[in-house]
């Protein structure tokens, strides 16, 4: 009986002491609930507000006015400016620019004073149905009550009920607010997030693990070239993934695929090898296959809550916007979506283009910085 | 295009490496002539995989310059990596590729001309060709210790250097190695080996002997053991092992050992040595003043090491 007890104190000790070794292990230990903790309870909010949100006015007066003020003030709506033709407020959606363009016709303001019921026109980027949900359902509450504090004296009367607006909301690139069409190919990028770095950090480590290491570095092979051969295999495995994502996507959801190809398959590209270099750069600080896992999660952990994936990119803290969008899915995320189902072109794209190939650039540059050809 | 030191393969000073506050080699300097087979030797942690690491461009020195092949170790080490096959002391090849990926692997990363034909003599050399398809890392020790010896020859390089390459590796094999190394030396190939087998010790142009970091013995076999100043006395018969005991700690007997079914005590003082044997006379046992053996020697340069280390 003490015989078996000792053993286990023997165990837990040996167990205790190689956790103490272990730097890194320790420090996910306590790094990994204070991120989450960060992260949950201050940077994802489900009711996203301060959206991006430019306005077509076609007809300007003081009631028209108050109506952008009364938006601004909803907290929902951020007004950024207005637009002089109805082509701009589309290319501003198209390109994510904006959420949410609010179109207010000719004649609105005559109509209104004549108790016609004009229409307000607002058009929503609901490629995110749940980023835009919670303000296109507030918008008949927001316009009345702007609307009531104009109507006053021999118009009060139009702004009991029934509303003296028609607000007609468009729903773009995702009428019916499917959310397999905002998750399916944003999963693109969270599969190929894991494995990508997953798979390079592992494979490297473990030829530092098992000794191949001091082998390979004795060969004359220089470093671009081991990194080169190392990483090219892996571009295969992250372009099946690609194919197996989109075929699951068009062919079991159903999710339209309005874009051009080549331009995802660029951005894929481009992704893919953004991942490959942190692979690579996590191999060469990492000094076990554990520790190359432990810093895969802790880099997709954040990657999964601040891109956009999880919870709407709009509705963080700016702090925690500004962290997000050096993740490579962050940006990834929305060109997937974006040529996806809204049919964006490269231009469009360019905003998200440039920080992937910056990332690349920075990546590879650490990778190569700390690739050591000797074992020191 | 002729230096002097042209016909030196290794020509280095003042090899220095520290890892942390340790000094793992300390100040080495070899030269060492091409075409030759020399040993290193030195107790385990006496720095011999560290100054090999260092010799072939995987470590960088903290101090110390010098040539590889007529290369300098700090500057050219991807020409050097090019012309020495390096057997490290773990096996370090790809445990899950075949016997035959191996070498194919290696082949292809020297570029080698001729490479389906060089892997498939190197299988039938080895006697592996029934077995190429098997994975490296099921191979016992000893077959991975030939195996790497083999992959590490493939590129036929200008200069090996091996890290213990028999460790674990049975007689006859490793006859068979030796047989080869020398054959290869005839063909002009420079060797570095370093072994803890006296015998390997002995068949070796030179010798170097490195205790603790430092460089204590240089040279042929039979200069290093004439130079050490020693005496050994053997004893042989019934009992002898019993003496043992009882001579150590005694003063003119600075190392007793027993091997080769006789008890050899050696020391650097011949009277106090002769003193102490002539006391312990008795029957049954046969003393004799014999020539120290390598492995005296060792002992005793390895017990001055210590004292030095102690001093320092
Ligand atoms: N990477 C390292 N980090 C720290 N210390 C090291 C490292 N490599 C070697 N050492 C130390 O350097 C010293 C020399 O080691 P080295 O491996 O060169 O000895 P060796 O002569 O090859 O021993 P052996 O006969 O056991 O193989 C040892 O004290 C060892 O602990
Ligand atoms: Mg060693």
């Amino acid at each position: 009986m003490f015989a078996a007890l000792n053993r286990i104190l023997a165990i837990l000790i040996k167990e205790f002491i190689q956790m103490r070794r272990d730097r890194m292990t320790f420090g996910m230990m306590i790094m990994v609930p204070v991120v989450q903790l960060t992260l949950f309870g201050f940077a994802i909010n489900s009711d996203p507000r301060h959206l991006p949100t430019l306005l077509y006015l076609e007809d300007e007066s003081a009631v028209v006015r108050s109506l952008a003020a009364g938006l601004q003030n909803s907290t929902y709506f951020d007004i950024e400016g207005q637009v002089s033709s109805a082509k701009e407020g589309t290319d501003a959606l198209q390109s994510g620019k904006v959420a949410f363009v609010i179109t207010v016709p000719a004649g609105f303001t005559r109509d209104l004073l004549r108790g016609d019921k004009p229409q307000v026109l607002i058009e929503a980027d609901a490629s995110d149905p749940s980023a835009a949900s919670n303000a296109v359902g507030m918008i008949q509450q927001i316009v009345n009550s702007a609307l009531r504090q104009d109507l006053k004296g021999e118009w009060a009367g139009l702004s009991q009920a029934p509303p003296p607006v028609d607000i007609i909301v468009h729903r773009m690139y995702n009428p019916e607010g499917i959310s397999q069409y905002n998750i399916v190919p944003g999963l693109l990028g969270v599969i190929l997030t894991m494995t990508m770095i997953m798979i390079t950090s592992i494979a490297m480590t473990r030829e530092t693990e098992r000794g191949n290491m001091e082998n390979l570095l004795a060969m004359p092979a220089r470093p671009w070239e081991v990194m080169v051969g190392k990483i090219v295999p892996y571009i295969g495995v992250g372009l099946v993934q690609t194919a197996i994502v989109l075929l699951a996507s068009a062919y079991i959801f159903g999710v339209p695929f309005i874009g051009s190809f080549w331009l995802l398959a660029l951005g894929v590209a481009l992704f893919i090898i953004a991942n490959l270099a942190v692979g690579f750069t996590f191999s060469t600080i990492a000094r076990t296959q554990m520790q190359a896992m432990q810093m895969t999660f802790f880099f997709f952990l954040p990657s999964l809550l601040l891109s956009g994936f999880m919870f709407p990119f709009r509705g963080m803290p700016e702090w925690a916007q500004a962290i997000g969008q050096i993740f490579p899915l962050t940006h990834f995320l929305r060109i997937v979506r974006s040529v996806m189902l809204k049919g964006s072109d490269f231009a469009a794209m360019w905003p998200n283009i440039w920080p992937l190939l910056v990332f690349i650039a920075v990546a590879t540059a650490v990778a190569m910085k700390r690739y050591r050809s000797t074992l020191d | 295009m002729t230096k002097a030191g042209d016909n030196l393969a290794i020509d280095v000073r003042g090899l220095t490496k520290t890892f942390g506050k340790r000094k793992a080699v300390d100040s080495v300097d070899i030269a060492m002539p091409r075409g030759q087979v020399w040993g290193f030797l030195g107790p385990n942690g006496s720095g011999k995989t560290t100054t090999i690491r260092m010799l072939c461009g995987l470590l960088r020195p903290d101090a110390g310059q010098g040539t590889c092949l007529g290369y300098d170790i700090l500057k050219h080490s991807r020409e050097i990596k090019r012309q020495v096959g390096y057997m490290t002391q773990k096996f370090s090849y790809w445990e899950d590729l075949t016997i035959r990926e191996n070498l194919e692997f290696v082949a292809n990363l020297y570029d080698i001309a001729n490479k389906k034909q060089v892997v498939d003599d190197t299988l039938e050399q080895l006697g592996l060709t029934t077995r190429q398809k098997q994975l490296a890392g099921t191979l016992s020790g000893g077959w991975k210790q030939r195996l790497a010896l083999a992959a590490c020859t493939l590129h036929s390089p200008k200069m090996l250097m091996l890290d213990e390459p028999t460790a674990g590796v049975d007689p006859q094999a490793r006859r068979d190695f030796w047989d080869q190394i020398h054959r290869l030396s005839a063909q002009g190939l420079t060797v570095l080996v370093s072994t803890h087998y006296m015998d390997e010790a002995e068949r070796c142009d030179q010798i170097v002997y490195i205790a603790y970091g430092k460089l204590m013995a240089q040279g042929r076999v039979e200069d290093i053991i004439d130079q050490s100043g020693l005496y050994t006395f053997v004893a042989e018969g019934t009992g002898v092992r019993e003496l043992m005991e009882r001579l150590r700690n005694k003063t003119g007997a600075d190392h007793v050992a027993y091997f080769g079914n006789a008890l050899h005590v050696s020391g650097g003082n011949l009277d106090a040595l002769t003193a102490l044997i002539k006391g312990e006379q008795v029957v049954g046992i046969i003393w004799h003043q014999a020539r120290p053996s390598l492995e005296d020697v060792f002992i005793h340069l390895m017990g001055q090491s210590v004292d030095n280390t102690a001093v320092a």
